[in-house]
């Protein structure tokens, strides 16, 4: 590809991106309640669960501190990647497909939107981690690096399913089959060791978000299942993975 | 050599023929309109020649680039505005265009000057800062109008662009089309089933219907194929053999109680024709018009055609192909 060519499919990258920005900077509310959600999580069922339990030495609600980041990025991500249903619907997209942009560029415009809305969300519920007595300030960067790589990854899955999905019914399918099975076997909540029972251990290990809490909690707390560089490993390979079944699905969409 | 030729080009969707072997070629700077009822097969023309919908046979390529060979040239150097409205509507007016120019990769030296002088042209500079959900119907076909000609087109399309706007706004949208095909010498091709609207502002039109181009040439010449000029006469019982049997009379249609005659220089020959027939309580004449021509050639009326409530659209388009068959 020539020099000019690639310009012109950087721009366009940036074109999606920059669209993505602004939908973020308008919606406000919808922001608000993607920041208000987890809060309400640790501090109504952490607080709650944490009168009576701890794990591993670490006051519950700061156990699932690490969890809750990563459910955030969890349904933050793929929901807004099944959001492209809506946009097919309002044919907002329409005028972006027909653009002399390759599908891939428009694609890595969405995930890169996707990944930044994410992002800015996950950073605000970081400056609330003075709040939780157990974390460790220091591993705010290694933590935030993970939870990027996540969001790629759940951003592409969630245009992959979208780029198929023919209505917005389809959505609380998802929800149901895909994003809450996700959450609950990702040791969000729980600590994924021999106390398990073996059928759910097995899908727990099996589902790429356990590596992602894992690896958050080792870098927050100091407590984890895996080595790190097995859960960067294991997350990354997820991410390329789902970029490449992305990037196929929604080059073939209509 | 033509800005856009087109050989053979048919689409078959399944077992469907939307476009059954279209050959056309399309002059640098002409405003061609292609006119015919919903399903005939303007819409699948255009998506060919836009690369949006791939062709099943034949070949067709815009300013000298290939539909099939070389999509990202042809997208280039064509502009769209949809049917369907496609604008961001989260975004505003400026926005949309920022966003579109970003996309066509127009220079970022000559983007903001290019815009101002597109919001101008459609007068929307007041508004551009405003989130275009707020815009009227009207106002947001001005702003796909700016947009698709942003990154300086060869070719713009225009797929039915007064569709759903009430008939005032509908003629202000075709003097912005002219008054942009003047300043920006683009070749504009368009489609619509309002025939009187196209025969005003096309230099050349393709009547299509079941996917063939039945016609083709100037309104005038069109319209001249007519044979002359129609006098209209309400009247019971009227005697259509004599009037046939008149020299200058070229063709007579009774609908209820009217009698439709074709004739030449109606104005030296009216009053000879009212000797010969009685008992006329009206008599009405006028030029032929577009549609007047689609209805000798298909022996349909476009406006029966015609769709007021979107919602019907599916229905009257299986409706259509019934009839069709």
């Amino acid at each position: 590809m020539d020099y000019g060519r690639f310009r012109k499919e950087c721009l366009g990258v940036y074109a999606v991106w920059w669209r993505e920005i602004k939908v973020f900077q308008r919606e406000k509310s919808r922001v608000v309640s993607s920041i208000v959600q987890p809060l309400i999580w640790l501090f109504l069922f952490g607080s709650g669960m944490g009168a009576s339990v701890s794990v591993s030495g670490v006051n519950y609600r700061d156990y699932i501190y690490p969890g809750i980041l990563a459910m955030s990025v969890l349904f933050g991500s793929v929901f807004f990647g099944l959001y492209i249903v809506w946009d097919r619907k309002l044919d907002v997209l329409k005028a972006v497909l027909v653009a002399p942009v390759s599908r891939i560029s428009i694609f890595l415009g969405k995930v890169l939107g996707g990944c930044t809305d994410v992002t800015l969300q996950i950073l605000i519920l970081l400056l609330f981690s003075f709040l939780f007595a157990s974390v460790d300030p220091w591993g705010i960067p290694l933590a935030l690096l993970i939870l990027f790589i996540t969001s790629i990854a759940m951003v592409s899955m969630g245009l992959a399913i979208g780029s198929f999905l023919e209505s917005l019914e389809g959505f609380q399918v998802i929800a149901t089959f895909v994003v809450f099975p996700l959450f609950f076997l990702s040791g969000a909540l729980f600590p994924v060791d021999d106390r398990l029972p073996g059928w759910l251990q097995e899908l727990v290990k099996l589902n790429p978000l356990t590596y992602t809490v894992d690896g958050v909690r080792g870098a927050l707390l100091g407590v984890n299942t895996f080595p790190l560089y097995v859960d960067l490993g294991v997350i990354t390979v997820f991410a390329v993975l789902m970029i490449l079944a992305g990037s196929a699905l929604f080059s073939r969409m209509k | 050599m033509a800005i856009i030729e087109i050989h053979a080009l048919t689409k078959t969707y399944g077992r469907i023929p939307a476009v059954r072997g279209i050959d056309l070629s399309i002059e640098k700077g002409e405003i061609f309109g292609l006119l015919g009822p919903n399903g005939a097969g303007k819409t699948t023309t255009i998506g060919m020649l836009c690369t949006i919908v791939r062709p099943s046979s034949g070949s067709a390529s815009i300013a000298g680039h290939d539909v099939l060979k070389e999509p990202a040239e042809v997208r280039r150097n064509v502009g769209i505005v949809f049917q369907d409205p496609t604008l961001d509507t989260i975004l505003t007016g400026r926005e949309n265009l920022e966003l579109h120019a970003l996309l066509y990769g127009v220079p970022s030296v000559v983007r903001g000057e290019r815009i101002k002088e597109l919001l101008e042209l459609v007068d929307l500079k007041d508004r551009a800062k405003d989130i275009t959900r707020t815009y009227s119907g009207g106002m947001r076909r001005r702003l796909e109008l700016a947009r698709g000609l942003l990154h300086r087109p060869a070719v713009l399309f225009l797929d039915e662009p007064t569709l759903g706007l009430d008939p005032q706004t509908r003629a202000r949208i075709w003097d912005y089309i002219r008054k942009m095909a003047r300043k920006e010498q683009t070749t504009i091709v368009l489609t619509t089933h309002y025939m009187e609207e196209a025969e005003q502002i096309c230099d050349r039109v393709g009547i299509i219907d079941h996917g063939r181009i039945i016609a083709l040439g100037t309104p005038e010449d069109l319209k001249e194929s007519m044979g002359g000029y129609m006098v209209i006469l309400r009247m019971k019982e009227a005697p259509l053999d004599r009037i046939r049997a008149l020299p200058y009379v070229s063709e007579v249609k009774m609908n209820d109680d009217m009698v439709e005659i074709t004739m030449k220089e109606a104005h030296l020959h009216l009053p000879d024709l009212l000797s010969n027939i009685r008992n006329v309580e009206c008599v009405e004449t006028r030029a032929p018009t577009l549609n007047d021509v689609f209805i000798k050639l298909t022996g349909r009326d476009i406006r029966e055609e015609e769709i007021e409530d979107p919602g019907g659209w599916v229905e009257s388009v299986a409706r259509y192909r019934q009839r069709g068959r």
